[in-house]
């Protein structure tokens, strides 16, 4: 084996690639050419790192220096003095990789990752997912040989249900009990069953499935090969939004290794179990990631689900029995079938175990992917790993489960946070999406946009979903304009229960819930906005009026001068007013204003 | 199989394992209001008008439910009642609610469903529309999407029935319609123009083309001899539209209705129907003897021909080259009986009363006519007559029975079977049977070739001759047999094809029944039963011994499949493409 002085580990996730990782990648391997130390140092070109906020992301070991933002002229400094000299280039590390003494950090000590458990996520960022060797030097497929020659199919589903593990995709039932109902069903060559992978991730703001496969996606597979080896099927498809690319890419480089290792195919590990695995590209329907859809979707028909029972266990992909599991709940198995479901089940709350991934967005400093134990609260994550608000702005609530959940306000911070807690506290885990508000959120605005993208995404089958939905939008866009009347909230709630109790699916039965729990924590919010036509956060635009403070004001004329509608009048050295009737509410006058004379309310 | 027990509003009810809660429901005389439901074809449970309490976190739709071992169902809890009137609400709130103006009000199954739950005019939920556009481009069939509820009972029975699939679902949420591909007009596509949509359409969004402006138009001209035809079909059903049982046949009043409305004649296309019996069965025989193209298919129902030119064009060498009944019958209208009585056929105007909205397609057919003039000018369907009889305040129930016209209104009991499913092989067999046989055939009822069933077969042994026939009912139906034969699995003499569900009867044209009224009073038993009953009571019961069928051979063609009888009373066909 080679051996290496040093390795840089290049982040090859999409946060990272969008910001140019890829070009960081091309320049170090030119440099290192250059310099002749291709043999003492390795490239890796891993997957995500998690904290997105910090890309593009490079971390070089065995220093561990972690450094952030990386442009691309800084990877010559980085080899000519980190690389060459053995100087590392402080002005790039992450600043919280640097500890008071300025050492650098270990990974697991900076605040980011302190917290973290990384089960799901454990080989993304460390090892180069295009090289099934790296995946086996991290004890891959030892989990599948271990199950196939140690195991009953039996043992591994007992193993999967004494874990606790529940499906990470939203709804979380035990996981282990959907593989026992797909295992009854008539087992032999003749009854074909099938095992699916969602990776139709779609809530807005989630990447959790896309980093597991863009940085683990060897992990999935092994996973598949275990849940059709415990169900009895000999076939595998993994069900991939065609948006995620990467993901895409480097599961069919991954499939192909692993057919070549024989990991996949015929007689796997000389037993008597043969899997094989498909990808199947979604056209990046929402509605898809809902498990009739997605089946629907790979039978080529159109993506709108089938209502149940009899569930997919019992009649699924081409009317057999098939298990169709997460991407993150299949990031879990290996790991629970090699360290036990004991080791499993110590992690996270009695009813949730393990760990799951949240992909934090909005209002927070440090955007990006981080994996808890289950049980660890909100504030924990939002504050000690998130970083916190950004500009010391207030927190207003914090969004989970995607356009399926609900808004938790401030006193609910404490909640630590599984199933149970989120579903009783008005919410739901959903597959994971965390969004962070601040004061400046308009509550009925964020409802709104929630609803627009459901409405959006409805596949028009059923009557309350393709039509009640979209009544329901209007309504909020009628109270947003200023037009919100007298009884809108009741119409909302009465057509929110309906949808409710009656959609076909789960996208249609949730699609209310962003818009019940705002009005169940936020209800002053919508009042204002109805009864005082006033959006106290300042975000809808048609309850605006941008004022101009006489006494501030001092008639330099730059206000008049920026407005686009001449929208303002008035004469120099003299207070200016702004026309309502014209004002766009662009703010252009409140921005270049140098005397904070200019308002809106 | 086992059977399970369920509680449904306080009633124990056992039904076999498999059984929906809503079938499980009907048993217990119990029902559950139903829209985009039809039992066997479309159980998909997207309109939520079924929905019933079953204690779990949402209501269930009860038409997919299985029923489950001490299940117990409410369907008739204030929870339930409001949320199937909300998602009536809904779909109001998206339709166009033009009721007065609309052919399907009081016969409107949304309608009747917002009476029965008491929706108010109060349009809670109004808001957008979806946009949709008028699609009147087809000589048969008009699509108003402004109106459809998309409960895709007319995409389920265009796919699954006829196996002919044009229309589906198009774009998403509030956005998705029924549409053709890449929003085609219906014309442009491989639509049979069988009208089955419109058949099973709870609301006002298919249609038929309504053309009795232009029957009216006719009948107002004095320079125009109108002349009119039913088909067999049109007297099983024509009665329903007038509150008469279903099943009961009305000949003699419909021949009086016509009359009264102003028609110079009332022919019957029942006349012609033996006269096809006549040229198709001596095609065959001469087929048969001259080692022509084998099976031979029947070429009457022209929603079957235009899916044979779509979708088995390698067939059409099959298929007889007989016009079907009505266009003969125009055909012959516009030469011997024009000749015979001095009329100029360009003064004649051929109106057609049909089972079927097919037929206005056909007639449309360029090939279909003589001298350059069409031999069917009008084409109108059952439905389509009763709306005229009533706006000229004829009370039909109430009219004497009276007769066609002389000659080309006479007809055998082999020509009114016509009119369902198995018909046209029965009365061509008993025709076939003397012409080959030379012999009287005695027991005249093919009872194998009768009945629902989609594919039937039988073989006859004629004389030595074995006549191995199948007939097929549904151009799905149709499919499977074709594909049959062409794989070599099957082989047939002659095959009967009707592009219709149990033929005519069940035509796309034909008084509406919902499928919910279908379980209760199945139409294509009880019409059926009409027809044939109508023939038994014929004295005359083959074709070739119709007297004024042997008149017209004597006085004008001679004899079947003559050259004078090729020019006019046969036709030819082409092959289309399935997409534009």
């Amino acid at each position: 084996m080679e051996l290496f002085r040093s390795h840089i580990l290049v982040c090859g996730g999409t946060g990272c690639t969008s910001s140019g990782s890829t070009q960081l990648l091309e320049r170090f391997e030119k440099l290192l050419e250059q310099n002749k130390l291709t043999k003492e140092i390795k490239l890796v070109h891993t997957g995500c790192f998690g904290l997105c906020e910090a890309g593009p992301v490079v971390i070089v070991y065995p220093e561990g220096a972690f450094y952030s933002r990386v442009a691309l002229e800084d990877v010559d400094e980085i080899v000519s003095e980190h690389l060459v000299k053995g100087r590392i280039v402080s002005r790039l590390l992450y600043h919280g990789s640097v500890s008071e003494d300025n050492t650098v950090k270990a990974l697991d000590d900076i605040d980011f990752y302190q917290k973290q458990k990384r089960v799901a996520l454990r080989n993304c960022g460390v090892i180069d997912p295009e090289n099934i060797d790296e995946y086996i030097a991290f004890d891959g497929y030892k989990a599948l040989c271990k199950a196939l020659t140690e195991m009953t199919p039996e043992n591994v589903i007992d193993t999967i249900k004494k874990s606790g593990l529940r499906g990470r995709g939203g709804g979380g039932f035990p996981t282990g009990l959907k593989w026992e109902f797909s295992a009854k069903q008539p087992r032999g060559p003749e009854y074909q069953k099938y095992v699916c992978c969602n990776a139709d991730e779609g809530d807005p703001g989630a990447f959790m499935d896309r980093s597991v496969l863009e940085g683990d996606p060897h992990a999935v597979l092994e996973a598949m090969a275990i849940a059709g080896y415990a169900i009895g099927a000999s076939q595998g498809y993994i069900y991939v939004r065609a948006e995620y690319p990467i993901a895409v890419r480097r599961l069919e480089i991954a499939i192909r290794q692993a057919r070549e290792y024989g990991l996949l195919g015929e007689h796997i590990f000389g037993t008597d179990f043969s899997f094989d695995i498909g990808v199947r590209l979604g056209a990046g329907a929402f509605v898809c990631g809902e498990e009739t859809a997605l089946m629907n979707s790979i039978q080529g028909h159109r993506g709108e689900p089938w209502p149940r029972p009899p569930f997919p266990a019992v009649r699924g992909l081409f009317g057999k029995p098939t298990v169709l599991n997460n991407v993150e709940t299949y990031a879990n198995v290996c790991q629970i079938i090699l360290n036990g479901a004991d080791w499993f089940a110590a992690m996270g709350t009695e009813k949730s175990k393990g760990t799951k991934v949240f992909a934090l967005g909005g209002k927070i400093n440090n955007t990006g992917l981080v994996e808890v134990p289950m049980g660890t609260t909100l504030r924990e994550i939002i504050y000690d790993i998130g970083g916190g608000i950004p500009g010391g702005k207030a927190f207003k609530a914090v969004q989970t489960g995607g356009p399926s959940g609900g808004c938790l306000p401030t006193h609910m911070l404490d909640t630590p946070v599984d199933y149970d807690n989120l579903i009783a506290a008005g919410s739901m885990m959903g597959s994971g999406g965390m969004i962070v508000m601040d004061e400046d959120n308009c509550m009925v605005d964020i409802a709104r946009f929630f609803l627009d993208f459901t409405v959006d995404e409805s596949c028009g089958k059923c009557t309350p979903c393709r039509i009640g939905t979209r009544r329901m939008l209007e309504i909020l866009n009628r109270i947003c304009d200023g037009k919100g009347e007298d009884g809108d909230l009741e119409r909302l709630e009465n057509l929110a229960s309906n949808i409710k109790a009656t959609a076909l699916c789960g996208l249609g039965q949730t699609a209310p819930n962003p818009v019940l729990s705002t009005i169940k924590q936020f209800r002053n919010e919508y009042e204002a906005h109805i009864y005082e036509k006033r959006c106290p956060a300042g975000i809808c635009k048609k309850l605006l009026s941008y004022l101009i403070d006489p006494a501030k004001c001092k008639g330099c004329t730059l206000c008049a001068r920026v407005c686009p509608t001449g929208a303002i009048s008035g004469k120099v050295k003299e207070a200016h007013l702004i026309d309502q009737k014209k004002c766009i509410k662009c703010g252009a006058c409140m921005e270049k204003c140098k005397f904070g004379a200019i308002s809106k309310k | 199989m086992n059977n399970i027990t369920l509680t449904i509003d306080g009633v124990k009810v056992s039904v076999p394992a498999g059984t929906t809660v809503l079938e499980a429901a009907k048993g217990a005389g119990i029902r559950i209001p139903t829209m985009c439901y039809i039992k066997d074809l479309n159980e998909i449970g997207a309109c939520r008008l079924c929905v019933v309490d079953t204690g779990a976190r949402a209501l269930q739709a009860a038409c997919v439910l299985p029923a489950a071992e001490g299940m117990n169902v409410k369907t008739n809890t204030p929870a339930v009642r409001d949320a199937r009137k909300m998602n009536l609400e809904l779909l109001l709130s998206n339709h166009d609610k033009k009721c007065l103006s609309c052919v399907r009000s009081t016969n409107c199954e949304l309608q009747s469903l917002c009476r029965e739950y008491g929706v108010d005019d109060e349009n809670r939920y109004a808001g957008s529309m979806t946009e949709t556009h008028i699609d009147d481009l087809s000589p048969s069939i008009v699509r108003n999407n402004a109106k459809c509820i998309l409960c895709r009972r007319c995409t389920a029975v265009c796919q699954k029935v006829q196996n002919v699939g044009v229309i589906g679902p198009v774009k998403r949420g509030f956005h998705t319609q029924i549409s053709c591909a890449w929003g085609d007009p219906l014309s442009d596509t491989a639509c049979i123009n069988c009208g089955q949509c419109i058949a099973v359409c709870p609301t006002g969004a298919l249609t038929e083309k309504d053309d009795t402006d232009k029957v009216f138009a006719a009948l107002a001209d004095p320079k125009k001899h109108v002349v009119v035809q039913p088909a067999p079909a049109v007297r099983a059903a024509l009665g329903e539209e007038f509150g008469i049982p279903m099943g009961t046949s009305v000949t003699g009043k419909m021949a009086t209705a016509l009359r009264r409305l102003g028609f110079d004649k009332v022919y019957d296309t029942n006349f012609a129907a033996d006269l096809t019996i006549l040229e198709e069965a001596n095609e065959l025989v001469d087929r048969v003897k001259s080692g022509g193209v084998l099976p031979m298919i029947t070429s009457c129902s022209p929603g079957w021909i235009k899916f044979c030119e779509h979708a088995y064009p390698e067939f059409l060498p099959n298929l007889s080259s007989c016009k079907s009944p009505h266009e003969m019958e125009g055909a012959v209208i516009k030469s011997y009986y024009a000749e015979k009585y001095g009329i100029d056929p360009k003064d004649i105007v051929v109106v057609s009363v049909m089972p079927c909205t097919a037929k206005k397609f056909e007639a449309d057919r360029p090939e279909l006519g003589h001298n350059g003039l069409a031999d069917v000018d009008i084409v109108i369907t059952t439905r389509e007559l009763a709306r005229m009889i009533k706006l000229a305040g004829i009370d039909f129930a109430n009219l004497p029975e009276g007769d066609f016209d002389d000659m080309l209104g006479e007809s055998t009991g082999a020509a009114v079977i016509f009119g369902v499913s198995g018909g046209v092989m029965e009365a061509a067999l008993r025709t076939a049977y003397e012409v080959i046989t030379g012999k009287k055939l005695e027991k005249l009822d093919f009872l194998d070739v009768r009945g629902m069933k989609g594919v039937k077969e039988a073989t006859y042994d004629l004389d030595g001759l074995e006549l191995k026939v199948a007939v097929a009912s549904s151009t799905g139906a149709a499919s499977k047999l074709l594909d049959a034969v062409k794989s070599g699995e099957k082989s047939y003499t002659f095959i009967e094809v009707m592009g219709c569900p149990g033929g005519c009867i069940n035509g796309g044209g034909q008084p509406l029944v919902s499928p919910t009224e279908r379980e209760k009073n199945n139409p294509l038993v009880l019409r059926a039963k009409a027809i044939y009953d109508e023939d038994a009571a014929k004295p005359v019961r083959k074709s070739h011994e119709s007297l004024a069928v042997q008149k017209l051979y004597d006085e004008y063609f001679e004899k079947p499949n003559s050259h004078k009888a090729h020019e006019i009373l046969h036709t030819h066909y082409t092959a289309r493409p399935k997409y534009k």
